[in-house]
Order: C-alpha cells, then structure tokens, then sequence
C-alpha cells in the first residue's frame, strides 16, 4: 500500500497545472475561484483550449478524442481542472450524452454528433427532469407519439441548467404509455431551434439564471434522433449516471474554494487582529480540511478499485461521494460567508444593471452569501442526499 | 413564573398578526413593496404608526405608549413570519432606542413625536469595515470646530439607512480606535452636504446603505447624550436588537416550519406524499425542535435585555443570539433541503424566509462570535 502517486503520475499532474494555468485565461480562472457566473464565452473559450491539446474528453472512447489514461490519471486530470479553477468541461457534453451515443448511437449519429460535442460547437443541456419527477425521474410524463418517420413530442421539462445556451437537449421522453414506469422509455435528442419549443427561465435564489422550463408543444423529432432502441432509454440514462462517478465529489474545487478562504481569513480584520487569528474559526477550517482529506482517499480508493472491477455496475461509492463531496462543498461555501460577516449582507443591483460601481464592502464579498445559497443545489440535485441515503442502505447494506 | 401575554398584549399579537396577514397576504405583494422608493410599503408603515406599533418602546412624554420588550417581541415575531420590510428594528428599535435613551428633552421631543407618527424614519450608522462585530470599535472621528462638529470616516451595512430621514451616527470624539471611551452619538440629516449616501438591496431583500463622511459639519445640538460616553447605551440598544432579532428569527422559523410540513403534505414522488418517508418526518420533527428551542431564547432574551447589570445582560443575551443564530440558520438549511428544487427559485417563498434567516444569524454577531462571548464570561447567569 502506498497512497502517494507514482513519479510519473507526478509528472502528469505537474504537466496538467501547468498547462491549466498557463493556456486557460486568468480573468475565467478568477471568476471559477470566486464562484462568480460565468457567461457562455467562458465556457467555449475554455473547452475550445482543452479540445486543441486533447483535454476535452478523455474519458471518451480513444476513436472518438478519448485518451488512453489509468483511472489514477483521469482522476488526477478531474482533480487538477477544478484545483486550477478551470471551468470543467461541459458536462452535458463530455460526461453526459457524448458517452451514451459513442457507447449506443448508431454510426450516423457518431459522425454527426461527437465531433462538435467535443468542441463545444454543438452545447447540450440536460432534459430529464419535469415538475413532477424530481427524485421519482422515472414517473416522467413528456410523450413522444411516432408519426410515420418522426416523432411528436408533448410535455414539458424543468430545472434545465444553462438550457438558455444550449443548441440541443437530450431528453427522457415516454414513448410506450402502457408499459410501466421505467420500460416505456426512450433518449431523444431534439433540436432546441425546432418550431414548438419554449425556454423560459427560471431565478434562482442568488439571483442568478441558470435553470430553465423547457415546453413542448407538438415538436416534430426526426425518428433518426432517436439513441439505441425504443422503450431502452432508461438503460442508457443509468449508464450515464454512473459515469458521474469521477469528479462527483468535487474534491479539487473544494480544496482550492478552502485555500481561498483561508487567504482571505487572513485578510480580513476582526478585533485587534483578523479572522484567522481566531482559533475557533481555525478549527472550523481545520475540521474540513480533515474531512477533505478522508474523502480524498476514499475518492482514490474507488478510482483504484476501477482497474480491477466493471465501470457499469452500480456501485455505492459513488453515493458515499456524492454525500460527503456536497456537505463539504457547501461548508466551504458557508464559511466565506462568515469571513465576510456584516459584508456578506450588501447585494448591490447596480451590477445587474451594468453599471460599473465599485464592490460595496471587500472586492469578493458581494459573491459569498450568493455563493453560499446557490450551493444548497449540491445536496439536492443530482440524486438528493436522501436519495443517495436510500441507495446505501437498499443496494449496499440490504436493508 | 408566568408565561401568559396579558390582556392587552394579546391584543397587541392579534392586531399586528391581522395587519401583516392582510398586507403580505400574497407573497407576490412583497415584491411590489421592494419596488417602492424606499424599498418597503409606505402605506404599511402608516398603518403600523396609526395601529401605534411606532409609539411602543417610548415614554409617554416622548409620545409613545410605555411599552416594554414583550411587545417589541410580538412585534417582531409577527414581522418575522411575514418576511415583512418595514424599518420597525432600524427606526423604532435601533434610532429610536438610542434617542430615548441618551436624547436631552429637547431633542426627544423635535423626533420622537415624528417617528411614533410614522413621519420619520431612523437609522443607526454604527458599523464599520475593520469592526466586525466589536462595538468599540470606531474610527469615524468628530472634532470640534468653533461651536459645532466635523465628521470624518465611512459608515457600513447602515440598516434601512438608504432611506432614512435622519441617521444616528458614531464617532469617536476622543480616544483611540479600540478604546470603549470617547464614543459620541450625532445625529444627522443625510442629505447635508459632507456625507454621501449609497443605498443598496441586501441579499434579503432589504435595504442598506454605506455612509462617507466627508468633513461633514454639524451643529452643536447633534451631539446627542454624553461626549464620549455613548457606549453602554450603544451596547444596550444593540442587546435590544438582539432581543428583537431572536423574536423575528422565531416567527420566520415558525412561517417556514408550516410551509414545510404542507409541502411534505402536498408533494408527492414515488405514488406517495413524501411526508410519509419516516426519514422525513424526523427531519420536520427536528425543524420543530429546533423552533421551540428558540422560540424559549426568545423569551429569555426579552427577559433578560430589562436586567440591570450589564455584565449579566450581556452574557444573557450573548446566549439567545449564539443559539437562535445557529438554529435559524440550520432550519433555513432543512427547510431548503426539505422541499427539494422548488426552494433554490427566486418565485417560491421558502428561499426568501431562508435568506433571511441566514441574514439574521450575522446581523449583530454571528452564532461564534456570541458563543465566544458566553464562554469568555465563564458562563450564563444564574437566574431566578
Ligand atoms: C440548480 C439545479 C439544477 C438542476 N439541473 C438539472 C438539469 O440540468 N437537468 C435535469 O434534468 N434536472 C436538473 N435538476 C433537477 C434535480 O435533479 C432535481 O431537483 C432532483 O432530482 C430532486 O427533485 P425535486 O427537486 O423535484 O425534489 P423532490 O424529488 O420532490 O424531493 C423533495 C424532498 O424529498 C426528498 N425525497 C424524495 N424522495 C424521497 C425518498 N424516497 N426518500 C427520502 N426522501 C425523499 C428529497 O431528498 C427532497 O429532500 C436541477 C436541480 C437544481 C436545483
């Protein structure tokens, strides 16, 4: 047993950073650290730059841009994006449906649909949930009916993170209305410019426009968008969600979200001294920091155990990831809350309305109370906590 | 021991209750209000005032009606549950307390008459970038000049000061920064020249605004209470705040404690209500427990705020804030995880009561810095 990496694997992390911070702009980096949103140019600029040095998808397969990488490195190349407040790439695209269709999309669909999902010239937003199925996904009820070589899709979609960027969505539709629940599903891909698409945003609580309802209303989908075979696409949604696995935990952000705060505890006055001289805030800080550490080499057990055992298979560590990953991202983000104290309280508009005002209190102040009630999201998407506490406890203890 | 309100506060609790239902009956209705100029209803405040909610606290010589921190507490806790606006604490508690407090007769008598009415509003400018939540801690300085004072410093996260009509200012006109003497009181108008006012939204909803100073000239009739003896009333008025705090914390918990269970109620995921997972119900359970937890601190710090030694008071309120502190937030925190995604919008309610528990646990000192207070002291007073 030896929990340090390898000399090589050294090399391939210092390789990362150094690219990470030399070759992505400071100013997006800044706005990553900061928990500030970014805009749609950040997250192009970005992936673009990964995409030209094959750093976009390496998880895909190697015919397609993936990298022929241990699960050491592609943990390590997860980590080091979020440690350098690099904006991951899309999800959407590289973890989500670029995986489902390189593993179940027919050739066509290959050729047409993973080159510029690589890029970023094709952006995807995420259709699964509706108002009635959160946690309950596979109650969902938006129809797709055949119609000679198309399909007509009804219903509508919600909590569509940056659907207001997005060209494409791949959604869970029903398409066999008799079958039950999780059967009479299938994943299409609709086009987001195809005439009966509503997007209407959705504010969330820091103010920001991130989520989106999509609605449908008799929108014709070409029977070729259709991924794998009818009536399967719950299969393929498992699939990828467990492709989640790596990265879930977010351990890299949340290390570098805790080293700012200790910069900035160190910073800012309290008494005769500033917040770091407090040594119960200290203690705070140190008490996660220790639990970082502990899910760090959890994290590091599980990518191990990868070499040896079947990706595909359900596996309750990534509940263990998801549970302790978001608890420790949401008391890092409350803790820069209390360093800024009676500074976390002002919210100026005038940012909104593009006037260039300087920051009420300290420069990154106005960012921590956002940041800290836009990350209650954590342990609620995703599979809830609870839910994730349901699967621990049905699939891995029996109970 | 009694627990009871008498007759008249109950009567109190019912008025202020039917009044705020009536004006925040639709959540959508608080929004309009943030729309105003001022950032709150101003036909809600006149009707506060015409109810004689403004008057509670002051003598009946200063125009009020003898009012004690009970009545400050139903107040407050009405206000709570409605996720009210209005500048009741800022004005009634925080400037009017202090002018009632160390104002000679005649300047009680030129505004306390108009902030019972309702016709001005008050503020307190005491907080400063490097004090955090030491209230000692001055650097704005006023010095004498020829009959009057001139200002100099910059004033933070002044609580409704954006639309105040006259601001209760610190200054330290002896001293260094840290020392607990030569903190005076002045009072201003904040449209004199000198000072410069930016008002801005909070992340509650509510509204602040900083304050410069910029060799801003007063009268010598601002100076309100003892040169440089401002402090111990400045600490009283801020245990008032505390006191008043706890009890708007108590009625927001409650409001989203109900609002909770009935979404636990009505949601349903899995062919059920998702109130019927029992790990849910413990959850709410907790909620429950958390409330009545503080809702008790609530009552103790209206006791203990009328104490006479300070030391005493101090502690005690110190232990309401660390605690109601810590389970407002934590509340706000289940009730959000509780009702799932709906709760991260800006349109459901939920949110917005969690915001501003969070907003409440800072104001005045944080649940560490309270709890620092209370070990520092060695412990809570006996009482009894
Ligand atoms: C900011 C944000 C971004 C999102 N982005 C996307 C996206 O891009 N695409 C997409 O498809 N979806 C997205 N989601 C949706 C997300 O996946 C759902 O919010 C999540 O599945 C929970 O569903 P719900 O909000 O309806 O809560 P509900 O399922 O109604 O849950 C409410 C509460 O009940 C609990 N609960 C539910 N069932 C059980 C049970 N059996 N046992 C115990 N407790 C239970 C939950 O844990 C929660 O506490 C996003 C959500 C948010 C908040």
């Amino acid at each position: 047993m030896d929990l340090r990496y390898t000399a090589d694997e050294i090399a391939f992390r210092d390789e990362l950073r150094h690219f990470f911070r030399t070759q992505v702009p400071a100013e997006i980096r800044r706005k990553v650290s900061e928990g500030r949103k970014l805009g749609r140019d950040d997250y192009v600029t970005t992936q673009k730059i990964l995409h030209e040095a094959g750093y976009a998808t390496p998880n895909w397969p190697v015919e397609w841009g993936g990298r022929d990488w241990s699960p050491v490195q592609r943990y390590i190349f997860s980590e080091e994006v979020q440690a350098c407040a690099v904006p991951q790439p899309l999800s959407f695209n590289v973890n989500m449906v670029g995986p489902v269709i390189a593993t179940f999309g027919s050739e066509a669909q290959k050729a047409r649909f993973l080159p510029p999902t690589a890029s970023l010239d094709i952006w995807w937003a995420q259709g699964f949930s509706e108002p009635g199925a959160g946690s309950d996904l596979a109650s969902l009820k938006t129809s797709a009916k055949p119609d000679r070589d198309h399909f007509v899709v009804n219903g509508q979609k919600t909590w569509t993170t940056l659907g207001q960027y997005a060209d494409w969505i791949f959604c869970l539709v029903r398409t066999d209305p008799a079958a039950k629940k999780q059967q009479g599903i299938s994943f299409l891909l609709i086009d987001l410019e195809t005439p009966g698409i509503t997007i209407r945003p959705i504010i969330t609580i820091d103010g920001g426009h991130e989520v989106n309802e999509v609605f449908f209303d008799d929108v014709r989908v070409p029977a070729e968008n259709l991924v794998g075979q009818l009536n399967k696409g719950w299969d393929y949604a498992k699939f990828l969600l467990s492709n989640e696995r790596i990265g879930i935990a977010r351990i890299g952000l949340t290390k570098e979200r805790l080293a700012r705060v200790k910069r900035l505890a160190q910073e800012t006055p309290a008494g005769e001294g500033t917040v770091w001289d407090d040594p119960d805030f200290r203690r705070r800080l140190a008490w996660s920091e220790i639990e970082l550490k502990a899910l760090e080499i959890t994290q590091m057990r599980v990518v191990a155990a990868q070499r040896s055992k079947a990706a595909d298979k359900p596996d309750p560590s990534s509940s263990i990831l998801k549970i302790k990953g978001s608890e420790l991202q949401q008391a890092a983000a409350e803790m820069l809350k209390d360093v800024a104290g009676p500074y976390a309280l002002p919210r100026p508009e005038a940012e909104e309305e593009g006037l260039n005002l300087p920051s009420v209190g300290p420069e990154w102040a106005d960012a921590a109370a956002p940041l800290f009630f836009n990350t209650r999201k954590v342990s609620i998407y995703g599979g809830s906590n609870e839910i994730q506490r349901n699967i621990i406890a049905k699939a891995f203890l029996g109970l | 021991m009694d627990f009871d309100l008498t007759e008249e506060q109950g009567m109190l609790a019912d008025s202020v209750g039917r009044l705020l239902a009536d004006a925040y009956s639709d959540f959508g209705r608080r929004k309009a209000y943030r729309a105003e100029p001022r950032g709150y209803a101003a036909a809600n405040w006149t009707a506060f005032a015409e109810m004689g909610l403004l008057g509670l606290p002051f003598a009946a010589d200063d125009g009020g009606f003898e009012g004690g921190p009970v009545e400050t507490m139903i107040v407050m806790e009405a206000l709570g549950r409605h996720l009210a606006l209005e500048p009741f604490l800022a004005s009634v508690v925080l400037g009017g307390g202090l002018l009632r407090r160390l104002g000679s007769e005649a300047q009680r008598r030129a505004i306390l008459p108009r902030v019972v009415e309702g016709e001005i509003v008050l503020a307190l400018a005491h907080q400063e970038r490097q004090a955090r939540h030491d209230l000692h801690d001055v650097a704005t300085t006023a010095r004498r000049d020829g009959a009057g004072w001139v200002l100099h410093g910059a004033k933070g996260v002044v609580l409704h000061g954006d639309g105040a009509d006259r601001i209760l200012v610190t200054a330290r006109t002896a001293g260094a920064r840290r020392d607990r003497d030569g903190i005076s009181i002045f009072l201003l108008d904040p449209i004199a020249p000198g000072i410069v006012r930016r008002g801005y939204a909070t992340q509650d909803g509510l509204r602040a605004a900083e304050l410069v100073l910029d060799g801003a000239r007063l009268p010598a009739e601002a100076l309100i209470g003892p040169e440089g003896g401002a402090l111990p009333a400045l600490e009283a008025v801020a245990e008032d705040a505390i006191a008043a705090l706890c009890a708007e914390a108590v009625g927001a918990m409650q409001a989203l404690l109900d609002m909770t269970v009935d979404y636990l109620k009505q949601r349903t995921q899995f062919g059920q209500a998702i109130g019927s997972f029992q790990v849910l119900q413990h959850r709410a359970a907790d909620m429950l427990v958390m409330l009545e937890q503080a809702r008790s601190m609530a009552m103790y710090a209206a006791m203990m705020v009328q104490e006479k030694d300070a030391a005493a008071r101090r502690t005690a309120l110190s232990a309401a804030k660390a605690l109601v502190s810590r389970l407002a937030d934590q509340l706000g925190k289940e009730a959000v995880q509780l009702h799932g995604g709906i709760a991260m919008t800006e349109e459901y309610k939920a949110g917005h009561y969690f915001k501003r528990l969070a907003m409440i646990a800072t104001l005045f000192g944080d649940a560490d810095h309270h709890l620092r207070v209370v070990a520092a002291s060695g412990g809570l007073p006996e009482t009894g």
